[in-house]
């Protein structure tokens, strides 16, 4: 088991035909994914050919889940055009839309946002790495990678990992797939003031799971969404939980690379959410080099096994 | 993007946000004319800097000040010549203050009362919020801290935008009399098509005054926009002032990089925001101090490298380099292969201790190992961070 998306998932591309989108649509045939369509409008009835794979593209979200049943969409479409992008999804009710693009207008994520309230389609990101559920081959193969990260450097297991952060996410998994700790799905919900899917909402999802024994949760600077889940962690979870905070050094008011990423407050900084999380009884890890044995120190508190 | 108060004051007038007469002056010979346009009478001369505390702040020259009242033109245009490019030092400057290129003029306003006005994202709800107190002209953090009650929230729907209720609500919040509330409502009603018209990130008036004459004005204004909607605004993105910004985060934006000077003396080089903060943090965790931020992007190219160390070098704080590296996709030893050739290239003399994992890290290494540079090699971050810090103290 694991959430949000499958080995079995099939997934559209769109932006299949742009440099970025068509470099990772390949990386993911190559992981085994199962990538059943592209959609550039004006390059319906072309095909995505790449290693003896043969992908169709569509001119619209609708068309290519009508004609692949691909019920999840990621997302490569340039900052400019990737709200209505991912209004696109929405529209043709997909279960899932990860949206890849950095640098969307905040004003186009809040209308976005709205519009999307009582859809049936989930957002992740944007501005995130994506989402990857391991298989069972060499390097994790077979499994569903949607967006941007490493695949080969997950493994097949019972952790869920959630992150605003690419690199950081990938240090995490490397970490843990080290020490021969598995993933059951790896999530990164992007590093944007305004997001679709939130830490708490993938918790949330993971704590359900039974195929997740144990969680990785990463956050950073800026808002106080950790804070949020912290708090609900404490009131519901009984599975082991670590996690890292990213910013501790950040000056106020600068803005760390990831637009969301910036200290407002007192409320919003790093040390202040390594407050909650330690009050919540998350093992929080000392430095980033520490997650992975963070969760094993929570998961040994809890007598919970790891892999 | 931050702009200066005259250029917000210039977009208030545009969308109808009533402020005191006002005009700019670039050079000294700038401000007869500035002030010609002007009535004859109390005037405010104000420093233009992007930076807070300009009233409390002080010129390097020992001129106290940013903010003066002057009871007459004659006497502002003297202390106009003070403050045209002297620098001036405020809490929020740092010790080098920054050189004060322009000054604003305005019509000393009469004032029954100060308050505070502001919009910006509320990020638990990802609404536009107006934020509002009845305590203008004091810090607002103070406010919200001391005082939370006197401080009021309206989240506005963006499907529907800014309704009459809440514009109403504000105003019986804030106690204005009958013709305050009448201007306050158009004024409220602007503002908020401004913030989404303009795609900013917050408007901040603090203080928003009302007059003995029954009117509401803006006396100051604090605005900053959205960097990823600039791309809609040309003329938003004209009001850019290169002068206000770090030359070195100029140069790394243009290659493509994201830098943020620190005050430190170890600088970090890094692939992917996330990682790049942690990997000041762990600097400090080790007894060290970072000397900036800077993420190379999640897939990084040697050119990208090279501008990197450049800009760094830059720094004449920098004692020591620190380069994190997780490459997932991107090839470990194409950045190995771009660092060997920037250190070359610089020369470089001071500790470097290097991070590689990922995607060939064994060819990356190798290439760092045979170059016959003196580069220290990391395992975890955790290992290379405690080397760095060793080797700069």
């Amino acid at each position: 088991m694991s959430i949000l998306v499958a080995p079995d998932s099939r997934i559209m591309v769109q932006g299949i035909t742009g440099a970025f989108g068509a470099r990772h649509a390949q990386l993911s045939l190559d992981y085994g994914t199962r990538v059943v369509a592209g959609v550039t409008p004006g390059k319906g009835g072309q095909f995505f050919e790449h290693a003896g794979h043969r992908v169709p593209i569509f001119n619209s979200v609708a068309d290519a889940a009508s004609a692949t049943g691909a019920s999840v969409s990621a997302i490569f479409v340039p900052p400019a055009f990737a709200a209505d992008a991912i209004l696109e999804c929405a529209d043709a009710r997909l279960d899932l839309a990860v949206a890849i693009t950095e640098g969307i207008p905040v004003r186009d994520m809040v209308r976005v946002k709205r519009a999307m309230q009582g859809s049936r389609t989930r957002l992740v990101g944007p501005n995130c790495p994506g989402i990857v559920t391991p298989g069972t081959g060499e390097g994790s193969q077979g499994g569903c990678r949607i967006g941007i990260a490493p695949g080969y450097i997950h493994r097949k297991g019972h952790v869920g990992v959630v992150s605003r952060s690419g690199t950081l996410t990938y240090e995490a998994v490397f970490q843990l797939t080290t020490r021969n700790i598995g993933q059951s799905t790896c999530v990164g919900i992007g590093g944007d003031p305004v997001n679709g899917t939130s830490h708490l909402d993938v918790i949330k999802l993971f704590n359900d799971d039974p195929d997740t024994v144990g969680m990785v949760v990463i956050g950073e600077i800026g808002g106080t969404a950790e804070v949020e889940a912290a708090r609900w962690i404490k009131q519901n979870c009984r599975k082991p939980v670590a996690g890292f905070i990213a910013g501790s050094t950040a000056p106020a008011g600068r803005r760390m690379g990831h637009a969301g990423a910036i200290v407002g407050g007192t409320e919003d900084t790093a040390a202040a959410k390594i407050a909650v999380f330690r009050e919540c009884g998350i093992e929080v890890a000392e430095t980033p080099s520490d997650m992975a044995d963070a969760l094993i120190r929570a998961a040994k508190a809890r007598g919970v096994t790891l892999s | 993007m931050n702009v200066h108060e005259y250029q917000a004051k210039a977009l208030f007038e545009k969308f109808g946000v009533p402020v005191s007469a006002g005009a700019a002056a670039r050079t000294a010979g700038e401000i007869d004319a500035a002030l010609a346009r002007l009535p004859e009478g109390p005037t405010m001369v104000k420093a233009q800097i992007h930076a807070g505390g300009r009233g409390k702040g002080t010129f390097k020259d020992g001129f106290k000040g940013g903010v003066k009242f002057c009871p007459t033109k004659a006497e502002a245009r003297e202390i106009a010549g003070r403050m045209l490019g002297n620098t001036l030092v405020t809490a929020q400057t740092g010790p080098a203050g920054r050189v004060v290129r322009a000054l604003y003029f305005t019509e000393a306003s009469a004032i029954k009362k100060e308050y505070y006005l502001a919009i910006l994202l509320d990020r638990a709800t990802s609404r536009p919020v107006i934020v509002a107190s009845t305590e203008g002209g004091v810090e607002i953090e103070k406010v919200a801290h001391e005082t939370p009650e006197k401080l009021h929230k309206v989240l506005v729907d963006p499907a529907y935008g800014l309704a009459d209720f809440q514009v109403r609500e504000i105003i019986f919040k804030l106690g204005f009399n009958p013709a305050e509330a009448k201007s306050a409502g158009k004024l409220i009603r602007s503002l908020y098509a401004m913030f989404w018209e303009t795609d900013a990130s917050m408007i901040e008036i603090n203080p928003l005054i009302t007059t003995p004459a029954g009117g509401t004005l803006a006396l100051d204004a604090k605005v900053s926009f959205d960097d990823n909607a600039l791309f809609r605004h040309p003329e938003i993105l004209a009001l850019r002032d290169l002068n206000e910004e770090d030359p070195k985060e100029v140069e790394a934006s243009k290659a493509g990089l994201s830098y943020i000077a620190l005050d430190g003396n170890i600088a970090c080089l890094v692939n992917g925001a996330g990682l790049a903060m942690s990997t000041m943090d762990i600097i400090k965790h080790f007894g060290g101090n970072p000397a900036n931020f800077l993420d190379v992007g999640g897939g990084a190219t040697k050119e990208q490298v090279s501008a990197a160390f450049r800009i760094i070098l830059g720094d004449p704080h920098v004692k020591g380099i620190f380069v994190n590296i997780f490459g997932g996709i991107m090839d470990c030893n194409v950045i190995a292969l771009g660092i060997v050739e920037a250190v070359r290239e610089t020369g470089l003399k001071m500790p470097l201790v290097v991070r590689l994992e990922g995607n060939n890290v064994v060819a990356g290494k190798k290439t760092l190992a045979d170059s016959g540079l003196p580069i220290t090699s990391g395992d975890s971050m955790a290992d290379a961070a405690g080397k760095i810090v060793k080797l700069v103290a």
